[in-house]
C-alpha cells in the first residue's frame, strides 16, 4: 500500500490537507498496526490529501506527562513541534485520543498551533459528507454493538456523539453499558498505567470493564482507542469469549463494512 | 435589657471565634502558589451561576439531589429569618418585621415552616442512607470516625435547630391568644400541629418554653456556624469560589509547567534571545501543601466528603488504595495542622511531615489512571486529579522514585522516542507488514 510521507510530498513540492498521526501503538503494536492499515485504506480510498511523518513521528510525551516527567514530555513536545512547524502542518488526524488530547490540548503551550481531529470525528464527517458510503445490507447489519468511551476522548474532550454516529452509520444494533458516556468506566490502561503493572487490588479495571461489556450481549465491543483495545482485547480473551466476541476500532469496521 | 446586652455579647462571642477560624483558613489557603488565572470571566460566573447555585451536577443522582435541594433552598431563605432574630435579639424586640410585612408576613412564616419541615425530613433521610442503608460511599475506608460523626452531627444538628423554630411557632402562636406582646402571625399551619402538646400549659411556662426555643434556635446557630468552620460542611461557602476558580480548560488538558519550557528550550538551544535566565526553580512537582496552588487548598475546603468521586474511581472500584476523596481529605488535613502550628507558635511545614509520605502514598498516586471520572463526578468542580499529578512529578522529578517499569518506559522515550523498546528506524514499516 503506498502511503505517502510529508518529506516525499515536500519534495515534489506538495502539501497534502491532513496530517495522519499514526502514533507508538499504531507504529509498532501487531494489534494497532492493523487500524492504522485500515485508517489508511479508507483515507486512500476517499482520496484525502493527508501524508504521514513516518520515521519523523515521535512519541508525543503523553505517557511521560501523566507519569510526572515533565521534561521528558516537553523535550518530545518540542521537538515534534520543530517538525510540525518545519512542515507548515495545519490540520492533523490521529487514531489515538492520547496522541488527540496531547496534540489538541497540551501543545498550543509549547508553540504547536494545529487543528486536530480525532478518527472517529474524521470518519463521521466522511459518512455525512457522503464520502463513505456504508450500504444498508452491510456486514454488521443488525448486530449488536456496544462502544467502550475512551476516557481521553469523552471525559477529557467531550467526544461521545462522533464515534456512535461512525457505529449507527453501520446500521448495527448498538447497546450501551450501564456506565457510558460521562460515567464510561476507564480500561485501566491511562495515567501511564499502560506500561506498568497496576497497584495491589481485587480485581484489574479491564476485567470489570469487560464483564460489563459482555453483559450487554454485544458481538462486537468498539473502541477508538489503542490502549483501550489491548485492555478490552485482554478481558475478553481472560474471560475466554473471543471465539464469539470481537473487539475492534471504528475504522477497523467502517473498512470491512465497505469491503476494503 | 440584660437579655440584650447578653444577647450582644454572645453574638460578638461568635463573631470573634469565627473570624478566627475565617482567617486561619485564609491563611492555610494561603500557603499555596499563587497560579495565573486564564480564561473568560463570564464562563466563570457561570459556572458559579449554575454548578453551585444551581446544583446542575448534583442532579446526576436524582434522589439525593433533592432531598439536598430541600436543604440548600431552607439554609438560604430560613437564614433571612436568622436576620430578624438578630434585630430582635439586639433591639429587644418581637418579630420586628411583623409590623412592615402586615399579611406577607404570614405567608412568609408559613414558607419558612414549609421549608424548615422539609429540611428536617430530608435530614431524617439522610441519616437513614448513610446509618441505616449504609450506602457504601460513606462507609469506605477514609471514612473514620471522625468524617462519620462529623456528617451526622451536621443532620442531627438540623433537626433540632428545625424543631426549635417549630417549638417557637407554636408557643407563640398560643401566647398571641392572650398578650398583645405577642405580634399576631396569623394561623402558622405546620407549627400547629405541635399546638396540642403545648395548649395545656400555664402562661409562664409558656413564656419559658418560647423563649428556651428562640434562645436555643440562635445560640444553635451561631455556634453551627463556628462548627461549620471546622467541618466538611464549610462546603456551604466554598463550593462558591471553588466552582469560580475551577479550571475552564478540557479535562484532558494538564497545566503546563513554564519553568520547565525555560529550560528544555536552553537544552534545545531555542531559547529566545534576550528572554530572562529562568528564576530559581524551587521544588518541582508537590511534596507538601506549599507545592500546591492556592486553587488546590481551597478545594479540599470546598470537599464535603461525600464520595462520588470515589464511587466512580475505576482504582478504587477495583480494590486499589487510590480514593480521590481522601487526597482532598489529606490535603485539608495537612493545611489545617500546618496553619494550626504556625498560629500556635509551632514549625509548620518544618515539622517533620508532609502531604505525600505522610498523609498520602506513593502506592496510592501510582493507581490513578488520569481517567477524570472523579473529577466528572464533583459536584462542585474538585479537581482530585490536579494534585496527584503534581505528587507524581515530584516523584519522579526530585526523587526518581517512580516504579521501575515507567523508568524503562521514560528511558524507552528518550532513546527510541516511543514507550516502547522498538528501534526508531522501524517506525514507518506497518505499510509493509501487510500482505
Amino acid at each position: 500500500m503506498n502511503i505517502p510521507t510529508l518529506a516525499e510530498l515536500t519534495a515534489k513540492g506538495q502539501s497534502p490537507d491532513v496530517l495522519f498521526w499514526v502514533g507508538c501503538a499504531g507504529s509498532f503494536d501487531d494489534r494497532y498496526k492493523r487500524v492504522t492499515l485500515a485508517f489508511a485504506k479508507i483515507l486512500n480510498a476517499v482520496g484525502v490529501s493527508y501524508a504521514v511523518l513516518g520515521t519523523e513521528e515521535n512519541c508525543t510525551g503523553d505517557p511521560a506527562r501523566r507519569a510526572g516527567n515533565e521534561f521528558l514530555f516537553q523535550m518530545q513536545a518540542m521537538s515534534n513541534i520543530q517538525v510540525l512547524n518545519g512542515y507548515g502542518v495545519k490540520k492533523i488526524v490521529t487514531a489515538c485520543p492520547h496522541c488527540f488530547n496531547t496534540l489538541k490540548n497540551e501543545y498550543p503551550e509549547l508553540g504547536g498551533n494545529y487543528e486536530v481531529i480525532h478518527h472517529s470525528a474524521f470518519l463521521q464527517q466522511l459518512i455525512n459528507e457522503g464520502k463513505i458510503k456504508l450500504s444498508v445490507d452491510n456486514a454488521f447489519k443488525g448486530q449488536k454493538i456496544t462502544y467502550h468511551d475512551s476516557c481521553y476522548l469523552g471525559r477529557a474532550n467531550n467526544i461521545y456523539k462522533a464515534p456512535r454516529e461512525v457505529l449507527e452509520a453501520l446500521n448495527a444494533d448498538l447497546v450501551e453499558m450501564k456506565r457510558c458516556r460521562t460515567t464510561g468506566l476507564c480500561c485501566g490502561a491511562g495515567g501511564a498505567q499502560m506500561f506498568k503493572d497496576a497497584e495491589k487490588g481485587k480485581k484489574e479495571i479491564n476485567i470489570e470493564r469487560t464483564e460489563e461489556a459482555l453483559a450487554t450481549g454485544a458481538t462486537t465491543v468498539a473502541v477508538a482507542c489503542p490502549f483501550c483495545m489491548t485492555m478490552m482485547t485482554d478481558g475478553v480473551k481472560n474471560k475466554e469469549r473471543e471465539a464469539e466476541v470481537n473487539v475492534k476500532d471504528l475504522a477497523e469496521l467502517i473498512a470491512e463494512a465497505t469491503g476494503l | 435589657m440584660i437579655q440584650q446586652v447578653v444577647f450582644a455579647i454572645i453574638l460578638l462571642g461568635f463573631s470573634f471565634f469565627i473570624a478566627r477560624r475565617i482567617s486561619l483558613i485564609k491563611k492555610g489557603i494561603q500557603l499555596g502558589k499563587q497560579t495565573p488565572l486564564t480564561g473568560s470571566t463570564s464562563a466563570r460566573w457561570k459556572n458559579v451561576l449554575f454548578i453551585a447555585f444551581g446544583q446542575k451536577k448534583m442532579f446526576k443522582r436524582l434522589v439525593p439531589a433533592v432531598l439536598h435541594l430541600l436543604i440548600y433552598v431552607g439554609f438560604l431563605i430560613i437564614n433571612l429569618e436568622v436576620l430578624e432574630f438578630i434585630i430582635d435579639g439586639l433591639a429587644g424586640t418581637h418579630r420586628f418585621f411583623a409590623p412592615f410585612l402586615g399579611s406577607i408576613y404570614s405567608v412568609l412564616m408559613n414558607v419558612f415552616e414549609f421549608l424548615a419541615v422539609a429540611v428536617l425530613l430530608s435530614c431524617v433521610f439522610f441519616l437513614i442512607r448513610r446509618n441505616v442503608l449504609k450506602i457504601p460511599r460513606f462507609w469506605s475506608a477514609e471514612m473514620t470516625s471522625w468524617p462519620r460523626m462529623d456528617a451526622n452531627t451536621i443532620l442531627m444538628v438540623e433537626i433540632v435547630l428545625m424543631l426549635a423554630i417549630l417549638t417557637m411557632n407554636a408557643t407563640d402562636q398560643l401566647l398571641q391568644i392572650h398578650d398583645p406582646h405577642y405580634t399576631a402571625t396569623g394561623s402558622l399551619f405546620f407549627s400547629s400541629f405541635f399546638i396540642p402538646v403545648f395548649e395545656n400549659l400555664e402562661t409562664g411556662t409558656l413564656i419559658f418554653v418560647e423563649r428556651f426555643a428562640w434562645w436555643f434556635h440562635i445560640v444553635g446557630i451561631l455556634g453551627f456556624a463556628l462548627y461549620v468552620t471546622h467541618s466538611k460542611h464549610l462546603h456551604i461557602f466554598m463550593a462558591f469560589p471553588n466552582t469560580y476558580y475551577a479550571k475552564l480548560e478540557p479535562k484532558g488538558h494538564i497545566n503546563n509547567m513554564p519553568v520547565v519550557t525555560n529550560e528544555v528550550k536552553s537544552m534545545l538551544g531555542i531559547a529566545e534571545a534576550g528572554a530572562t535566565p529562568p528564576a530559581e526553580p524551587g521544588r518541582f512537582g508537590a511534596k507538601d501543601v506549599n507545592d500546591l496552588s492556592r486553587i488546590n487548598l481551597m478545594a479540599a475546603f470546598a470537599c464535603t466528603e461525600c464520595g462520588r468521586c470515589t464511587s466512580e474511581c475505576p482504582a478504587n472500584l477495583t480494590g486499589k488504595k487510590l480514593s480521590p476523596r481522601k487526597i482532598m481529605m489529606d490535603t485539608r488535613d495537612r493545611v489545617e495542622e500546618v496553619s494550626k502550628s504556625i498560629a500556635s507558635g509551632g514549625a509548620g511545614l518544618s515539622d517533620g511531615k508532609t502531604l505525600l509520605g505522610d498523609y498520602i502514598t506513593k502506592e496510592e498516586i501510582n493507581a490513578c489512571t488520569s481517567c477524570n471520572a472523579c473529577v466528572e463526578a464533583c459536584p462542585v468542580m474538585i479537581n482530585p486529579l490536579d494534585i496527584i499529578l503534581e505528587l507524581r512529578r515530584y516523584v519522579v522529578m526530585e526523587e526518581s522514585g517512580s516504579p521501575a517499569s515507567w523508568n524503562s518506559m521514560f528511558q524507552n522515550i528518550e532513546t527510541n522516542f516511543a514507550p516502547w523498546k522498538f528501534s526508531p528506524s522501524d517506525r514507518f514499516n506497518w505499510p509493509k507488514d501487510q500482505a
